[in-house]
């Protein structure tokens, strides 16, 4: 299928400014349900309220736009209730890990089979360039005009401590590397979560003198490497790109059919 | 005895009601005194293959009944004051997303963390306003095991019939109490089934377009029409718009949808007050103690009446005002700082003979409590 049927051309023009970051996150997980070759009406996707959570609207799968930092709560009553459907949670990072971290991590230790993509972007874009607990020590936002000085998150180890049995990160300079890792994420049996480091000039860029949408790219591709390449032990500073956990662990609504034939057995 | 007998607690038979209307889903955080629905429904809902979910707390339960619900199930989740408190912003989720849904609260002593194990009925106004902007919604309670049942069984049927949550307000009195149930046999209570729409595969799917008759026939997720919902004002695929005209449009119908069947909705019991000149208006266990004091004064052939309210929500104004009209005294009973009297003083023509007797010091009302009352009243020489 081509990219235009996945999506909802009666809503659009979407609502992001140009070069955000976001559209990228969309195309790439288009392409990556288009390489699985799932029925749209398989999936459904879960999100919450940002920038980033309007993704859902655009496209042509049953769609949930929720409240803000709620995405997972909701999706696991989705999944849990019809686990043959395929749920897909993106959210933006404050949705995700301020307001929504006790559902996060709750999401993770559970191993529910819940694909959910954070849209990272340091920032509270919606709302206008605050700060977020991902925006990290030194940055300035709207909220933080003397500089921020809340340490940040780390989205890979936030998860993998949590129990997420599958946790990668990508950023959309990499589209190719970023589809690839989607499409396994989905694929993954049990909670998996994908950090995607995704752009806002309008704030994060424009307030960290980090220029335009394309500096900001090249940003990524700077400051980021490989999982274990040479580039990281020669300068630690760099962000690591890949898959960092991939394992298995009774998932969730799998381990409640159980619960299920117990109950009947009376057992 | 017959098998259909059973002696239990309200919260047993609100899980029994809820297991009669077809409940499938339910996902709930501990909290006294409505703990025991969440632990016997995790007994009992995989037995019939239902799914049951304990959430990291009140909000995200009340998400993932939402979320649930959407799938086609009958959902239901059940807390106390602190956790209904939390479940606000999502009960308004669902008000606008039009989402079925029962939200059980049994109610106990606040604010705060209050008296967890003692009784109150202070959430009455909170289930009315307690979520933010404009909204209707349907709060019901029971003050016996039998209404309890019967009160669950037609939250749902109100949830499924008109796309909304509703709100069981019980009490820790009647949640805790035991007394004789008797189950209903299958099919002695009507159950309203989900209205599915017929819109055939490929063939647009209008998710908030109202039929004729005002009805919004639901689509699983999961089906074969795949449309959007959203907490924003929306129009009728679902999409977000700040249409003035959608968005009045939207409001005018979520309230009246509710507000224009008052009438319809309101359930309610009613003892001699055909020619009470004495009426006594309550509701949940407060009715209980308002009951024996009616029987009571009748038995010395005074005319007192008792009208026992089932539906708190939408008010029921008009049957207030009719049955009080003819009375010379009308006594609120409950167990706050007189919410429902409040709301009775504005529904009946003479607001100055409308009195309130209530207890909040966690204690039970007791039929003397209301006697003494009463007096005082009669004191003013009223
Ligand atoms: C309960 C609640 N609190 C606050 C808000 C306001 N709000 C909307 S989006 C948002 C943050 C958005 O930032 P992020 O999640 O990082 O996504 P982005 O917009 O950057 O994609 C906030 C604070 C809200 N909608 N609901
Ligand atoms: S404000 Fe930032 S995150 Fe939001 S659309 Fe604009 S660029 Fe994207």
């Amino acid at each position: 299928m081509a990219v235009k049927d996945y999506i909802r051309e009666r809503f659009f023009p979407h609502m992001w400014c140009a070069g955000c970051g976001h559209g990228i996150v969309l195309n790439g997980l288009i392409r990556a349900v288009e390489k699985l070759g799932i029925d749209k009406s398989a999936i459904v996707m879960v999100s919450g309220i940002g920038c980033s959570s309007r993704i859902a609207g655009y496209l042509d799968f049953h769609t949930l736009h929720t409240l803000h930092g709620r995405a997972l709560a909701f999706a696991t009553g989705v999944k849990l209730s019809k686990p043959e459907l395929n749920v897909i949670v993106p959210m933006g990072d404050g949705d995700a890990l301020a307001i929504g971290g006790n559902h996060f991590i709750h999401a993770a230790r559970r191993n529910i089979n819940i694909t959910a993509i954070v849209m990272n972007n340091r920032i509270y874009g919606m709302t206008g360039g605050q700060c977020s607990p991902l925006s990290g020590y030194g940055t300035l936002a709207s909220t933080a005009p003397y500089t921020n000085v809340d340490q940040s998150f780390d989205v890979v180890q936030l998860a993998s401590a949590a129990g997420a049995t599958f946790v990668a990160r990508s950023t959309g300079f990499h589209v190719q590397q970023m589809t690839e890792i989607i499409q396994e994420a989905i694929l993954h049996n049990g909670f998996s979560v994908v950090e995607v480091m995704s752009q806002c000039p309008t704030y994060f860029g424009r307030r960290n003198r980090q220029g335009d949408a394309v500096d900001m790219l090249k940003y990524m591709q700077k400051i980021t490497t490989p999982i274990g390449s040479k580039a990281k032990e020669q300068n630690p500073e760099l962000i690591e790109r890949g898959v960092f956990v991939r394992k298995e662990l009774p998932e969730y609504c799998s381990a409640y059919d159980t619960v299920i034939r117990r109950a009947k057995e009376g057992k | 005895m017959s098998n259909n007998i059973r002696f239990v607690q309200g919260n047993e038979a609100c899980v029994e009601g809820a297991l009669y209307a077809g409940l499938e889903f339910f996902a709930g955080y501990p909290i006294t005194p409505s703990t025991e629905i969440a632990e016997q429904l995790s007994s009992r809902l995989p037995k019939i293959g239902g799914k049951f979910i304990q959430m990291e707390d009140e909000i995200a339960s009340m998400c993932a009944i939402i979320g649930a619900s959407l799938t086609g199930r009958k959902v239901m989740t059940a807390t106390s004051g602190p956790g209904f408190s939390l479940k606000q912003e999502a009960l308004g989720y669902a008000i606008m997303a039009e989402i079925p849904c029962v939200i059980v609260n049994v109610q106990r002593g606040g604010p705060s963390t209050g008296i967890p194990t003692h009784v109150h009925q202070g959430d009455v106004n909170q289930a009315r306003w307690g979520t933010h902007g404009d909204h209707a919604i349907v709060a019901l309670t029971a003050s016996n095991h039998q209404d309890v049942f019967a009160m669950t069984v037609e939250a749902f049927n109100i949830a499924e019939t008109y796309r909304t949550p509703v709100v069981l307000l019980f009490d820790e009195v009647v949640g805790h109490m035991r007394e004789r149930l008797v189950l209903p046999e299958p099919g002695e209570i009507p159950i309203v089934e989900r209205l599915r729409t017929s819109v055939k595969p490929g063939v647009n799917y209008h998710p908030y377009l109202p039929r004729e008759d005002g009805r919004l026939p639901m689509s699983d997720f999961g089906g074969v029409h795949r449309y959007n919902v959203t907490g924003l004002y929306h129009d009728m695929w679902g999409f977000p718009s700040d249409e003035p005209k959608i968005i009045n449009e939207l409001l005018h119908h979520l309230m009246d949808k509710i507000e224009h069947r008052t009438n319809q909705l309101a359930r309610f019991k009613e003892f001699y007050t055909e020619d009470a000149e004495c009426l006594l208006i309550s509701y949940g266990s407060s009715a209980r103690s308002a009951r024996e004091v009616v029987e009571k004064h009748r038995q010395r052939g005074e005319r007192f009446g008792l009208l026992e309210l089932l539906t708190l929500w939408p008010f029921p104004s008009d049957l207030i005002r009719q049955k009080a009209a003819g009375a010379r005294l009308v006594v609120v009973v409950e167990m706050n700082m007189g919410q429902m009297c409040q709301s009775v003083r504005l529904a009946v023509d003479r607001p100055e003979r409308v009195f309130l007797s209530n207890r909040v010091d966690g204690v039970f009302i007791s039929p003397s409590d209301i006697e003494k009352t009463l007096h005082l009243i009669q004191g003013k020489g009223v």
